[in-house]
């Protein structure tokens, strides 16, 4: 199976040559026969990688350990769910991933494309095989999925503890899913300004894939702040981390751009910006892969080797150069169409907010390459921590809020004052109704977070007062009842109404960032059993501590051999809120010097978090148990020297005596406890976020309309030609 | 078993090779005239226009535009949408004579 799967790589890379090769010779000599091959390239590149992916997939699930990286990050005890998640924890499996998905994507715009801008096309065809060819070279010459060991392991050193969580089954896919998703504007737009066709038609064929690109991006973004939160010990859910931070960059510019593009659209102005920010877009995706594949800062996202730099740094080096060389010598063609007609319009407000969303790119690139900037200029590897992006981000973050409040009201082309004052005085009066009110509640000392609740009640007042006002109008024209009349008015105007809900949401969002980060209460006492501690208003009380052993061969198993753990009740005003059960997991190493019973245990130490969640208030909570006393090191000392390897049913019963010491004396156990408000809508925000995005990206009925009569319209003319051949 | 993956990659190849090379085996097609691309970048002028229009109208039926501005911008935008018109239109009778041209001389052959 594995030469099956060497040889799609070869034939893949092949393709990607062909392909590559015929797309440009059939726009250059202008032979449509040899573009159409290079575009079928593409669709060959999606069989023959899916067909390498299924081999891998197929090796993983049958646990097959003659494949280095099934060995590597899978073993027998590996729950069948996370050894068909497992393909991409690796570096090999996630750049087999990152090719496939490319080549899928790929496939499907240039299918809906196929018949248009076939100049555009073509080059496009020839960039997306030229990033498929890079991966597909990284896999053959530098980390390849399908290399074997023989004989084959027994068993193999199982997925990293850190990953057995569900939202990692779907994380990495959509986050790869936004990132190869980001390279077909890219390549479209690398297309037409090769093609010398600038106008908006590329904009309208790539819009629903920039779309797709950060709706994909933003749910990966999403889950991983989930996972940050409800599985690592620390209790965030961002920590500004360079892995997280490479994937904000690019959503932050592809937000920007599907704002510009809407003027782009219609006036024909902002050419040069919105081919800035496609190609940066599309930049700072590969440059979001090679951060989490290349090792190259510290992150606790980063889950590759040292090796795979040089390659990445060349394509970036390429992409960044061929961006600036094109722009740079079509600028003429560039050239804005129309000029603003007044800086009262929703074309200016679009524009600040592009302006804010590529601020807030900048210091967050700035913050994120300091250590590698630094290193290159003093030779020391300095880094910025939080409180250096906060200190840039949150003013900016305001910024942009209150602009996604303003944009709905202004109209386009161009507003009056005085209309502009009759449509801002109801939303102003909410945003200052909610700031006196809480003032008045005693919500004072955080001016930030002040500051944004009354901006995300200005965007509320803003959309609600469109959204009446939408209906109203629509009630006036049809005579409809008012529910029919907000439906029709959504499917009418999606990506206008789709927008405003995603405004609502990006303030929702907001709102629970600043309330959890600005009034969270932390604290990591040290309790032995029967002891409490304050957080806020609540009191936690330690009852009793838990231990389980799992065997490996147990179906339930995760990985982890012993689990330490505590049960605690948390209460408010001495009314029972809920009862946690934090613990953490020991997992087994293959390390040999630890001993039959240590090493059962030695391996990885992973939190296990638990909080009861609410929609005003989270208790999180966190255990690290002690298990280096004396006594319970003892166990395991004797249990190294007495027992040997081959019998690890044995070092088990080691482990389950250890187990039950551990009950039956407890040491004092460290606990980190947090009481955020609100946290419950970040998640809720990011859900309304998205609901809007798909609202906004599904095609209008007119237009669904126009596009079967289109195909009724070819096959009509197909059979008319068959009757007259006839 | 080792027959067997050798057998599926030799058919993987010969799919490959169908696929990619059907269009240089189909009969050579000439280049999309200039007009193609035309056509397609005034539709999406065209599409963009009614849009815009739309939009206006939204914006004067929500309170954002004026009587006075909304009849301006109308007027502008419904004058682009007709010179706009007027370019396909154009379009369209060049292609129509260019047909006509066509099957007279096919005729004449």
């Amino acid at each position: 199976m594995a030469s099956l799967g060497s040889a799609c790589l070869l034939l893949a890379l092949a393709v990607c040559a062909y392909g590559i090769g015929a797309s440009l010779y059939g726009v250059r000599r202008a032979r449509p026969e040899f573009a159409d091959s290079g575009r079928r390239a593409v669709y060959a590149l999606a069989g023959v990688l899916t067909v390498a992916f299924a081999v891998l997939e197929i090796a993983f699930l049958r646990s097959d350990f003659s494949f280095n990286t099934v060995a590597d990050t899978s073993s027998l005890t590996t729950p069948t769910a996370y050894k068909a998640a497992a393909v991409w924890s690796s570096q090999e499996g996630s750049l087999l991933l990152w090719a496939w998905l490319l080549s899928m994507w790929s496939s499907l715009v240039l299918f809906l494309t196929r018949g248009r801008m076939r100049d555009v096309a073509a080059y496009a065809t020839a960039i997306l095989l030229g990033f498929g060819a890079f991966f597909i070279s990284l896999m053959i010459f530098y980390a390849n999925p399908f290399a074997t060991t023989h004989p084959a392991p027994v068993e193999g050193a199982g997925l990293d503890p850190l990953l057995r969580f569900p939202t990692m089954m779907i994380h990495p896919p959509m986050l790869y899913s936004g990132y190869t998703l980001c390279t077909i504007p890219f390549a479209f737009g690398m297309g037409a300004l090769l093609a010398r066709r600038v106008d908006a038609e590329w904009i309208r064929a790539i819009r629903r894939f920039a779309f797709a690109a950060w709706f994909f991006l933003g749910i990966g973004i999403l889950l991983g702040a989930r996972w940050s939160y409800s599985e690592l010990g620390w209790g965030g859910y961002w920590g500004w981390d360079a892995v997280e931070n490479a994937s904000l960059m690019p959503w932050l510019t592809g937000t920007a751009f599907l704002h510009s593009l809407m003027i782009q659209e219609k006036r024909g102005m902002l050419k040069v910006w919105n081919a800035s920010l496609v190609l940066s877009t599309g930049t700072l995706a590969i440059m979001g892969t090679f951060l989490v594949r290349s090792g190259v800062l510290n992150s606790i996202h980063a889950f590759g080797g040292q090796t795979l730099g040089v390659p990445f740094v060349c394509l970036i080096g390429v992409m960044i150069a061929g961006s600036i060389y094109l722009v740079v010598t079509r600028r003429e063609m560039l050239r804005s169409e129309h000029r603003l007609d007044s800086l009262l319009s929703r074309e200016s407000v679009f524009l600040a907010n592009n302006l804010v969303l590529v601020a807030l790119c900048f210091v967050i690139f700035w913050g994120t390459y300091f250590p590698l900037i630094s290193e290159a200029l003093t030779g020391k590897a300095a880094s910025v921590g939080p409180p250096w992006f906060d200190r840039y981000t949150v003013p900016l973050a305001l910024l942009l809020v209150l602009l996604s409040g303003i944009g709905p009201v202004i109209a386009w082309r161009r507003a009056t004052f005085a209309n502009a004052r009759r449509n801002f005085i109801a939303p102003v009066a909410v945003a200052l109704g909610t700031v006196a009110v809480l003032l008045l509640a005693g919500v004072s000392g955080k001016p930030f977070a002040l500051a944004m609740f009354g901006c995300a009640a200005f965007v509320l007042g803003c959309v609600a007062q469109e959204f009446l006002r939408g209906v109203r109008a629509r009630r006036a024209m049809a005579g409809e009842a008012a529910p029919v009349a907000l439906v029709a008015l959504v499917r009418r105007n999606r990506r206008r109404y789709g927008g405003y809900i995603v405004h609502v949401g990006i303030a929702v969002l907001f709102v629970g960032v600043a309330a959890s980060s600005s009034f969270q209460h932390t604290v990591e006492p040290t309790l032995s059993v029967g002891q409490s501690t304050r957080v806020g208003a609540y009191t936690v009380h330690y009852l009793r501590p838990t231990a389980t052993v799992t065997p490996s061969n147990d179906a339930a198993h995760t990985g982890s051999t012993l689990s330490l753990g505590a049960v605690l009740s948390v209460s408010k005003h001495g009314r029972h809120v809920a009862t946690l059960y934090p613990s953490e997991g020991y997992y087994a190493s293959d390390e040999p010097s630890q001993g039959s019973v240590g090493s059962l245990i030695g391996g990885q130490a992973v939190s296990h978090v638990a909080m009861s969640a609410g929609v005003t208030r989270d208790v999180w909570s966190a255990i690290a148990p002690n298990i280096e006393t004396p006594q319970l090191k003892r166990i395991v000392e004797v249990g190294n020297k007495t027992i040997p390897f081959v019998r690890p049913e044995d070092a088990l019963i080691a482990v389950a005596y250890l187990a039950r010491s551990y009950l039956q004396h407890p040491p004092p156990a460290q606990f980190h406890f947090i009481v955020s408000p609100l946290v419950m809508w970040i998640w809720i925000g990011g859900l309304i976020v998205f609901g809007g995005g798909l609202i906004a990206i599904w095609p209008a009925p007119s237009a669904m309309r126009r596009r079967v009569a289109v195909l009724a319209r070819g096959r009509r003319a197909r059979a008319e030609q068959g009757l007259a051949r006839a | 078993m080792n027959a067997l993956v050798g057998l599926f990659t030799v058919a993987l190849l010969g799919a490959v090779i169908l696929l990619v090379s059907a269009p240089l085996r189909a009969k050579r097609r000439a280049p999309d005239p200039e007009s193609v691309a035309d056509r397609a970048e005034l539709d999406a002028a065209r599409e963009a226009k009614y849009r815009e229009i739309r939009d206006a109208e939204l914006d004067y039926r929500t309170g954002k535009l004026s009587a006075e501005d909304y009849a301006s911008i109308d007027g502008t935008l419904r004058a682009e949408a007709v010179a706009i018109l007027d370019r396909l239109s154009a379009l369209e009778d060049g292609e129509g004579e260019e047909e006509r041209e066509d099957s007279q001389r096919d005729g004449d052959s």
